[in-house]
């Protein structure tokens, strides 16, 4: 019988990997995360899960255990966050390349330097483009819920590739919340057995992993066969989330519009903030504004053409980065990759964008109203887009 | 022009490079790799096989516990085998008598 629970983020995360009962755990304890190593551990060590727990002296030989393991045909989950994440970098690439089912937990953390424990997604942005999924988490349901669906995405045949599961640090990893857990057969029977398609314990059929690809090789064409994993997996999501409706009543989108139809001035947002702009929406939806958000869950593979789809009859869009990324136009990722997906759009909306939030700073119900309304004038032309907007910057 | 031993198309290959068949490494030739030969003399030899143990590429080939010659094709010129030998058997001299590549590694299988 599923139930209802008040768990941290990571609490929830954790009692997921309690129910998929992964064969090998090996991470490497870094804030905010800490408490899905020291938690797991625990469970470990008492006894309740017969996973092989590798402790090692870094995130970089986490990653590289993970893969061993994984390549052994080992059902592999570790979790890590910031700078943490940012030095397993190379074995991220190579995790992906290998076309290795595995899944990580991250509580988005900003990247040093300065030294800064607190939520951004500087971390999971370094890593956009190493060939893992990324799927974000706003609150700790959606967390729990993600990691039970990423291993049946991350092993599905026509994937093989690793998946991520973000949420916010400190935010989401260390505040409770109530949510629902599905119970431990139920978890069981959705995730099943993993049978790997090679695995170098199979005596039968010896395996090679992590060849050398040879002077002028074909690395060209296996990084293509990645890319087209990648875009299947955005099918696959959405297979696996049908059948995770139909165990647990919660649907899961690529994205999830919320009152984004019939919206002239919208939000795009990904994680906890998400939650901030559904209260500040339906307030002034009760104003009678006409606001509307789309809260993005899959940012790898990026659904380009799901999004201009959704966004190119609005009016006004503000897309909100939680991380820089240098574009010369005072933006992130989600800002230039949005544009990039409206580009070929015969109807484009005016697209503002803002940062927010870098190395934990609070974003407040007041910031996303004031976002709303710029958008709200931007779409009736009273006022020119926002390029560069700073939310809740000290001056 | 880069060959390649695949001649289907791209989504054929095995995902991740994983290679299921042993002993793919003999088809790979590295001799052309090499800008100095290892040269040997059969009568110095003591056949105390110190050359074998330390070539890192499997490249001095053995008979009946004999010493028996190099694998040119594979030999990339390191020149353990010379440094080890006790008697000199082996000396390291200029690449000659193997024809050389001009792509190195584009070989077919």
């Amino acid at each position: 019988m599923p139930k209802s629970v008040a768990l941290t983020g990571n609490g929830a995360v954790t009692e997921a990997m309690r129910q998929i009962e992964p064969d090998v755990v090996s991470a490497y304890p870094i804030t905010p995360q800490t408490t899905i190593v020291e938690e797991y551990s625990r469970l470990v060590a008492n006894g309740v899960v017969r996973t092989e727990y590798v402790n090692v002296e870094s995130e970089h030989s986490a990653m590289s255990v993970c893969i061993g393991a994984a390549a052994a045909g080992a059902r592999t989950i570790t979790a890590t966050a910031g700078p943490g994440f940012a030095l397993m970098w190379e074995m991220l690439y190579i995790a992906s390349g290998l076309r290795l089912p595995m899944v990580m937990a991250v509580t988005a953390r900003a990247l040093s330097a300065p030294i800064n424990i607190h939520c951004d997604h500087s971390d999971v942005m370094g890593g956009r483009d190493s060939g893992w999924l990324q799927l974000f988490a706003e609150n700790a349901q959606e967390a729990y819920d993600l990691m039970i669906q990423a291993v049946r995405i991350s092993e599905d045949s026509r994937v093989k590739l690793p998946v991520m599961v973000v949420y916010d640090g400190f935010i989401i990893s260390h505040s409770i919340a109530r949510l629902d857990v599905l119970d431990d057969t139920q978890v069981k029977n959705f995730v099943g057995e993993f049978s790997p398609s090679n695995s170098l314990l199979d005596v039968d059929n010896p395996a090679f992993v992590g060849n050398f690809d040879g002077l002028h090789g074909i690395y060209f064409e296996f990084k293509r066969q990645q890319e087209d994993a990648m875009l299947a997996g955005k099918d696959v999501f959405l297979e696996v989330a049908k059948d995770f409706k139909k165990l647990s009543g919660r649907e899961y989108g690529l994205f999830e519009s919320y009152k984004l139809e019939d919206a002239e001035a919208v939000v795009m947002v990904m994680a906890s903030t998400a939650g901030t702009a559904k209260k500040v929406i339906d307030e002034m939806r009760a104003e009678g504004k006409k606001v509307g958000m789309l809260k993005l869950v899959s940012f790898r593979p990026f659904p380009a053409q799901e999004i201009a789809n959704a966004l190119s009859d609005k009016k006004a869009v503000a897309i909100l980065d939680r991380a820089l990324a240098y574009t010369g136009l005072n933006s992130g990722p989600l800002y230039t990759e949005t544009t990039s997906a409206l580009y070929d759009s015969a109807n484009r909306p005016k697209l503002s964008n803002y940062i927010y939030g870098l190395g934990g700073r609070d974003i407040f119900p007041k910031d996303i109203r004031e976002v709303l309304n710029d958008q709200l004038q931007i779409a009736a032309g009273s006022k020119d887009v926002v390029r560069g907007g700073y939310l809740n910057f000290r001056n | 022009m880069a060959k390649s031993n695949f001649n289907e198309s791209y989504d054929k290959y095995p995902g991740g490079g994983f290679l299921g068949k042993p002993g793919s490494g003999e088809a790979y030739k590295t001799g052309p790799w090499r800008t100095e030969m290892p040269k040997y003399d059969r009568e110095k030899c003591t056949d105390c096989m110190l050359c074998w143990v330390f070539c890192p590429d499997l490249s001095i080939i053995v008979k009946d516990k004999k010493m028996t010659g190099i694998d040119y094709d594979h030999c990339k010129g390191c020149g353990i085998c010379a440094h080890e030998c006790p008697v000199a058997a082996i000396v390291m001299g200029e690449n000659d008598s193997y024809q050389h590549c001009e792509i190195p590694g584009s070989q077919d299988a």
